[in-house]
């Protein structure tokens, strides 16, 4: 068993001469469960490797407290929280053999050789390190960067621990070779049925690989939820901004009363342009006839602004600037008068818009709208 | 071919070539001088060759030096001991300095810099007091238990070395189990291998050189060095016997000579990585 639990956690640093108190991680409180696969994901910054490093043992805790398996391992040292970290640059022994790299650990904790030696075999098997080519002897120099990074989970792998923890280990690999290790990694929690604690700062790669992913930003946290959850129903505009690629559309505008009786969102413009307009559906105009007149910010996702659709009776008309033909889907950035927005289509008669005016038909069943002044997600 | 850009690199050659023979004169004079009959050592113009090389100017002068095997043992002992003490108490100074945090790290470092430029002579008298003081004076002890004191040059140059090892290399260490003293001895002196050889090569060199601190606090001639000893073939009654001196100089400069050209590469790379010019 090993669940993880953050109870009111904060790293602070005290201010020095030049340099105000900075508060790297504000009152972190969340439970990771037994066998989860636990992302924290925000942009540079946001405290989340501070986190996991304060998991590790590897930074004080200023407040708070960390239990793993209800105990409390706040001055438990590194070495005896049972945990196994994976670093972004690998951080594997440049004098020592990949074998040694592996079972140094092992070494250290009196474990025998025999013993070592099984673990540190399953492990290589495992991750391809013994065929095609038995890397076993070599050094970390004589390796590539996504061998050296099957070496670090290998070394993660044999200590067996409660946890294990990944600091961006995928940053520094090629794209192709970060999808498949990113693709081994999930392999790997499946096999192993572990808790892992995964710190990155791109979201597809929290998308891809969480069970539960925690957003932060500026030491905060600002949603833990399902990757999907997080996608449809985020809590807050920069949730909503940040997870998903490419990011969620935003308008700003108002909700007024529509000749049919509902409430219609109706875009805040500049003076002498036209305002994009679309009625709300009648259930989403009940629950947010409190906010009438009221400022809002409407989101859409990029494959929620449907190109040339007339289904909705609605259209922004908006000047095609780029397109990005990705094969399975084309991404088409817009500039409507004075905005700029982005829709997302399977469709691939864009190539060559350039330029052209298009009509883009707005999903509204798929709306999510926040309040200007809180950036919280409007409940509807 | 334009002239020109042929002329560069040939001009740069000769340059070198130039400067390269410069450097090695005084060498060259040395040997030469020491294959020398005496009536040829001080001729002008200067003889560069020796007419006939006389070899056995070479155990005449380890003769006329006195005991010269219990000199170079002398020597070699205490190049030893500083070698060893010095590598060992830089690198651990040095990794405090380097690869732990603590309060009035940089402060502490600073002063230690500062005492770099304090020049020997200055400190010479007030130490020689202490050592008195200690009833060490007429013993060994002045030269080398400094130095498992650490000193400041060897503590910067291995400091910067230190400072580009990465840090999670010592996280990883930290997180397998290893002790901080594990950590130095397993994972960063094992990388600093160049830079532990540089400075065990400055302070062999240092070592085996110095003429100053052997003769202050050195008081029976069976404990001096080669370097101390050396000075018995200068300003004799009769004059000073340059070719014997020479003879000596030269055997006196042989191990370091093939000490350095035994592990240049590394000597070398040593310097490169931690920025020495």
């Amino acid at each position: 068993m090993a669940k993880v639990l953050i109870e009111n956690l904060y790293k602070i640093y005290p201010a020095e001469k030049g340099r105000p108190e900075k508060v790297a991680v504000d009152n972190a409180n969340f439970e990771i469960q037994d066998r989860e696969f636990m992302v924290l994901v925000g942009p540079s910054g946001c405290g989340k490797t501070t986190t996991l490093r304060m998991v590790a043992g590897l930074e004080e805790i200023s407040r708070g407290a960390i239990y793993i398996d209800g105990k409390k391992i706040n001055e438990i040292p590194p070495k005896d929280r049972d945990i196994a970290m994976v670093f972004q640059n690998y951080a594997l022994y440049p004098h020592m053999s990949v074998y040694r790299n592996m079972a140094f650990g092992l070494e250290l904790r009196g474990v025998p050789k025999e013993e070592i030696r099984r673990r540190v075999d399953s492990a290589a098997r495992t991750l391809g390190l013994l065929e095609p080519d038995n890397l076993l002897e070599r050094k970390p120099k004589a390796l590539s960067g996504g061998q050296r990074q099957r070496v670090a989970l290998g070394r993660a792998i044999v200590r067996e621990p409660k946890a294990f923890l990944f600091d961006e280990p995928l940053s520094n690999l090629d794209a192709k070779m970060r999808v498949e290790t990113r693709t081994e990694i999930s392999r790997l929690h499946r096999q192993l049925a572990s808790t892992m604690i995964y710190v990155t700062h791109d979201q597809t790669e929290a998308m891809t690989m969480a069970d539960r992913i925690v957003v932060m930003r500026y030491g905060k946290i600002q949603q833990i939820a399902a990757p999907l959850d997080l996608y449809h129903q985020p809590a807050n505009l920069f949730v909503a901004g940040f997870i998903g690629s490419p990011p969620m559309n935003f308008f700003t505008g108002t909700l007024n009363a529509s000749r049919q009786g509902t409430l219609e969102f109706v875009e805040k413009v500049p003076a002498g342009q036209t305002p994009f307009r679309c009625p709300l559906f009648p259930d989403t105009s009940r629950r947010l006839s409190y906010r009438q007149d009221r400022e809002v910010i409407l989101g859409l996702r990029p494959e929620h602004l449907h190109p040339n659709s007339l289904t909705s009776g609605v259209t922004l008309e908006a000047t095609v600037e780029v397109v990005e033909p990705m094969g399975a889907e084309t991404f088409v950035y817009l500039r409507t008068e004075g905005h700029t927005c982005i829709c997302r289509t399977t469709q691939s008669e864009f190539i060559d818009l350039e330029g052209k005016k298009l009509n883009l038909g707005p999903d509204l069943s798929r709306a999510v709208f926040f309040d200007p002044e809180t950036e919280e997600a409007i409940p509807t | 071919m334009n002239p020109t850009r042929s002329s560069v690199p040939w001009l740069s050659r000769v340059a070198l070539i130039l400067l390269g023979v410069l450097f090695l004169l005084p060498f060259f004079w040395m040997v030469s001088t020491s294959l020398k009959p005496l009536n040829e050592t001080m001729k002008l113009p200067p003889q560069w060759l020796p007419s006939s090389p006389q070899w056995h100017n070479y155990p005449d002068a380890m003769q006329a030096m006195g005991p010269f095997w219990l000199y170079a043992r002398n020597s070699l002992l205490l190049a030893f001991l500083n070698v060893v003490g010095t590598v060992f108490s830089s690198a651990l100074v040095a990794y405090g300095f380097s690869r732990l945090d603590w309060r009035g790290r940089d402060s502490c470092f600073f002063v230690l810099l500062a005492t770099m430029m304090i020049p020997f002579p200055v400190v010479m008298v007030p130490i020689y007091g202490l050592f008195r003081a200690l009833g060490w004076i007429g013993t060994f002890q002045p030269l080398w238990v400094p130095a498992f004191l650490a000193g400041a040059f060897n503590v910067f140059l291995l400091r910067q070395f230190f400072l580009s090892i990465p840090r999670d290399l010592s996280e990883a260490a930290r997180i397998d189990g290893c002790s901080e003293f594990r950590i130095f001895w397993q994972i960063i002196l094992p990388l600093a291998k160049p830079a532990l050889l540089t400075v065990a090569l400055f302070q062999f060199m240092a070592t085996w050189n110095d003429f100053l601190g052997p003769l202050i606090f050195l008081a029976r001639e069976n404990q001096y060095t080669l370097a101390l000893g050396l000075q018995a073939l200068q300003g004799t009654i009769s004059g000073t016997p340059w070719h014997h001196l020479m003879a000596a100089s030269t055997l006196v400069l042989l191990p370091v000579l093939v000490l350095f050209f035994l592990t240049q590469r590394t000597f070398i790379r040593g310097i490169a990585t931690t920025g020495l010019k």
